[in-house]
């Protein structure tokens, strides 16, 4: 019996869908058998970041609606045996499913899977209620922007009303530098807000957006610091104990000439 | 015997007399004016016919022995007949009625209470806390306060790190920080001064709203 694990944010581009996508990657890395599973119905963007769009047949929809089995639906990824992506439809609305149906179908995939990790959509309504339905586990993603805290404080206050008890947080896209010069918020500000356990904070990374146009996950490049984070969250949620990232840029040529001669 | 003036009013309606008793004051000057009242300067209402009598305490609250005293005066004074005996006691309720909560409140949830509210945890910005007396929060309030909800003027709004979006008492809003210039946040409270919201350090708390804290009976 596996665990369900929904991502979900609240607002919108804070990097749900990229979380999921690198996160499952990253579990079935460490050989884990994974399933995501995108609920954006209608806003479908999971598939594209996999670079599995083009062998879509049936959806989450199909499966609700009868017309395929479950496991029909479910789309091999092309790079592991044992992860896999139950795709959303494009072409309906949130409304299509019952939160009702996709926790069956998450109960179903538990049964085979290790990780069942699903992708929320943005906002409170109908989607929300979808994705949260068959997750009892629940990772908050916020990025370093007053905005974006609000909203997930909001989620975190709805996950606790539902029967999601204690969300984990990840903060996703620090630019330290901002982060020194006071222009961005910073973790332990952001952590005494929202007063949830942080599971992982990834910086922004240029050669995320790279790897989501290939359809080629981040966390499969060990060159970017974004991968490495991703791969630390995957492992403290196998109960490893993986300390912080050091966010701090390696100091530059004329900064090592002055630590040399000490000065400045 | 030097008494106090209309701590005890007499006043006539249509169908016998009404007792007003000041709030105020203490007891036993209450009890001193009244049987002075009966006894010498309106004991003409005391030959005749019986007279209903109803008296009213306003926010007094009063034990069983205080009310038999009163009971026991009245009656002690031939045609005197109690009625009723009205106390406002909601307010005194109110006032009394600490409420302690845990817990955070989020982004979008609300806590409120008829009464005074401890709070202990942090409000959040978007949370909302409400209550019709005083609110006490030990945490952070980053979101909004509104003490004395029902227009209670008296309310305070103290937090151990006060840095609310907005503060309300009764129909006063304030947008802090910006407005009062205070650049410390910690433990510190809010309260009106002539209808205008100040801030002050918690130590004084006590000066600006004695009746807050109240060691002893009234």
């Amino acid at each position: 019996m596996g665990e369900a694990i929904v991502i979900t944010s609240g607002k919108g581009g804070v990097g749900k869908t990229t979380t999921t996508a690198n996160i499952g990657t990253a579990l079935a890395l460490l050989g884990k058998k994974v399933c995501m599973v995108d609920t954006d119905i209608g806003l479908r963007n999971l598939d594209v970041v996999l670079g599995l769009e083009n062998r879509i047949i049936y959806d989450l929809v199909d499966v609700a609606e009868g017309k395929c089995k479950l496991k029909q639906a479910l789309i091999k990824d092309k790079r592991f045996d044992e992860c896999y992506l139950l795709p959303a439809a494009q072409t309906k609305d949130k409304d299509a499913v019952l939160p009702e149906q996709v926790r069956k179908m998450v109960e179903e995939l538990k049964e085979d899977f290790d990780y069942v990790i699903i992708d929320c959509p943005a906002g409170i309504e109908h989607g929300f209620r979808n994705a949260i339905a068959g997750a009892e586990e629940a990772i908050v993603v916020t990025t370093p922007e007053n905005a974006a805290v609000r909203d997930a404080d909001r989620i975190i206050g709805l996950l606790e009303a539902e029967h999601i008890k204690n969300p984990k947080l990840i903060v996703n896209r620090i630019r330290q530098n901002l982060v020194k010069k006071g222009e961005m918020l910073d973790i332990d500000e952001i952590c005494a807000v929202l007063a949830i356990d942080l599971i992982g904070i990834v910086p922004d990374d240029e050669l995320v957006i790279k790897a989501a146009n290939e359809g080629e996950p981040t966390v499969m490049n060990p060159n970017s610091n974004a991968a490495i984070a991703y791969r630390n969250i995957a492992r403290r949620m196998l109960g490893d104990t993986v300390p912080l990232m050091q966010l701090d840029t390696k100091p530059n040529f004329l900064q090592k000439i002055k630590k040399l001669f000490r000065i400045g | 015997m030097a008494v106090k003036k209309n701590v005890v009013t007499i006043k006539g309606v249509k169908d016998g007399l009404v007792f007003l008793m000041n709030d105020q004051c203490a007891f036993e000057d209450l009890i001193a004016e009244l049987k002075h009242k009966l006894e010498k300067t309106h004991h003409q209402f005391l030959a005749g016919p019986l007279v209903q009598v109803t008296i009213q305490f306003g926010e007094r609250k009063l034990s069983e022995i205080q009310k038999n005293i009163i009971a026991e005066i009245i009656k002690n004074h031939g045609n005197l007949v109690i009625r009723s005996m009205e106390t406002k006691e909601e307010k005194e309720k109110s006032r009394s009625n600490l409420k302690v909560i845990k817990g955070i409140v989020r982004s979008g949830q609300t806590v409120s209470h008829e009464g005074n509210m401890l709070f202990v945890g942090d409000v959040n910005p978007g949370g909302i806390i409400t209550a019709t007396g005083d609110i006490w929060i030990m945490g952070s309030l980053r979101g909004t306060a509104h003490a004395g909800a029902k227009g209670n003027m008296e309310a305070t709004i103290a937090a151990s790190y006060l840095r609310p979006t907005q503060l309300r008492i009764a129909n006063v809003i304030s947008r802090p920080p910006e407005e009062w210039g205070v650049q410390q946040s910690y433990m510190e409270f809010a309260y009106l001064n002539n209808g205008t919201m100040e801030i002050d350090k918690m130590v004084y708390l006590h000066k600006i709203r004695p009746q807050s804290m109240q060691f002893k009976e009234e």
